[in-house]
């Protein structure tokens, strides 16, 4: 009869004993889907951009302000930066504690420089009365390129904290799934600005 | 799992971190990616304005696939697909939201003109 299956322990046909999972195993996708929700959030700025980008309050437009030289200079930075820290994930690949803190602090210069072209770059246009409160354009400018400043400003607070822990602890597992999250923050920040150096500067002075 | 045991050392084994030829391939395509549209914009672009806009854009988005693949390593087996699926859906939401507020908002702007410049002539004169 169908008695008989029920006779059966549950643990043939699924698993009874929670999966072991090894610490940490699932902080990158976790990591990286918070990664994805911080790009709703610049979405949500890029779109307010576009809506506004255009609302000038018989102000200074993009044309007035930008100085794409130091727009590609701040790229620059950012770009190098990316790249020491794909160099202090292969140091730290190798086991190379020295090699990853020296690459990390060459990241650190250039988040550093990137952050005081652009606070020189802000200073500059509130300097001109070019200020958030301007203009939609101004506003929805400063929104944008601001919290992308911001998270570079705190990406560099984690990589102090980082390399600290490195120092004091080492190359620890713990330090290692850090360094890989951190990896993802700095890249995906390149990928904003790419968005932003394109749709704000670039498009701007078309 | 079984990379897992081929690198016990490595607590992210099924991670890709890339090579350094890898990282400078990276490196210098994106390099490139930026010179061209910004010597672009900077020489003055070409006559048509939609036309530059329209190349720029195009930079970025391969600048940005350029990116995702050299740099963020990602590929359809990092955590058995579930990371390029949730990048996949944020893309999908990130396309609806912008398209859809700047379609919205630019009707809405040519919808409600006439009425403004109508309002702003009413007290001018």
């Amino acid at each position: 009869m169908s008695m008989t299956a029920t006779a059966v322990p549950p643990g043939k046909f699924w698993d009874t004993e929670p999966h072991h999972h090894e610490e940490g195993a699932s902080t990158s996708l976790g990591f990286w889907i918070y990664l994805m929700s911080d790009c709703l959030m610049f979405a949500v700025l890029f779109a307010v951009y576009g809506v506004l980008g255009a609302n000038y309050a018989a102000g200074p437009g993009p044309k007035d302000l930008f100085d794409l030289n130091l727009i590609a200079l701040n790229t620059a930075m950012l770009l190098f930066s990316s790249i020491t820290f794909g160099f202090a994930m292969l140091a730290m690949g190798r086991g190379d504690q020295r090699g990853t803190l020296r690459w990390l602090a060459v990241t650190l210069f250039f988040g550093l420089c990137f952050l005081a072209i652009e606070i020189y770059e802000f200073r500059h246009l509130i300097h001109l009365g070019a200020g958030p409160h301007r203009s939609g354009f101004l506003s929805a400018f400063f929104a944008l390129v601001g919290t992308h400043g911001l998270h570079v400003a705190f990406g560099s607070i984690w990589l102090v904290t980082l390399m600290v822990q490195i120092t004091q602890k080492g190359l620890i597992a713990a330090n290692r799934r850090r360094m890989a999250c951190l990896s993802m923050f700095w890249h995906f920040l390149d990928v904003i600005w790419i968005g932003v150096f394109t749709f704000v500067y670039l498009l701007g002075m078309i | 799992m079984s990379a897992e045991h081929a690198h016990p050392h490595d607590d992210h084994s099924d991670q890709d971190h890339g090579s350094h030829a890898s990282y400078l391939k990276g490196f210098v395509l994106s390099v490139i990616l930026t010179a061209i549209p910004f010597g672009l914009v900077m020489a003055g672009g070409f006559e048509n304005r939609t036309l530059t806009a329209l190349l720029v854009m195009g930079f970025a988005i391969a600048q940005i696939l350029v990116h995702m693949v050299f740099f963020l390593h990602m590929n359809g087996r990092q955590e058995q697909g579930w990371t390029l699926l949730s990048t996949i859906f944020t893309v999908i939401v990130v396309v609806i939201m912008l398209a859809g507020s700047l379609w919205v908002m630019y009707h809405l702007n040519t919808n409600m003109m006439p009425q403004m410049n109508h309002d702003l002539q009413g007290f001018g004169s």
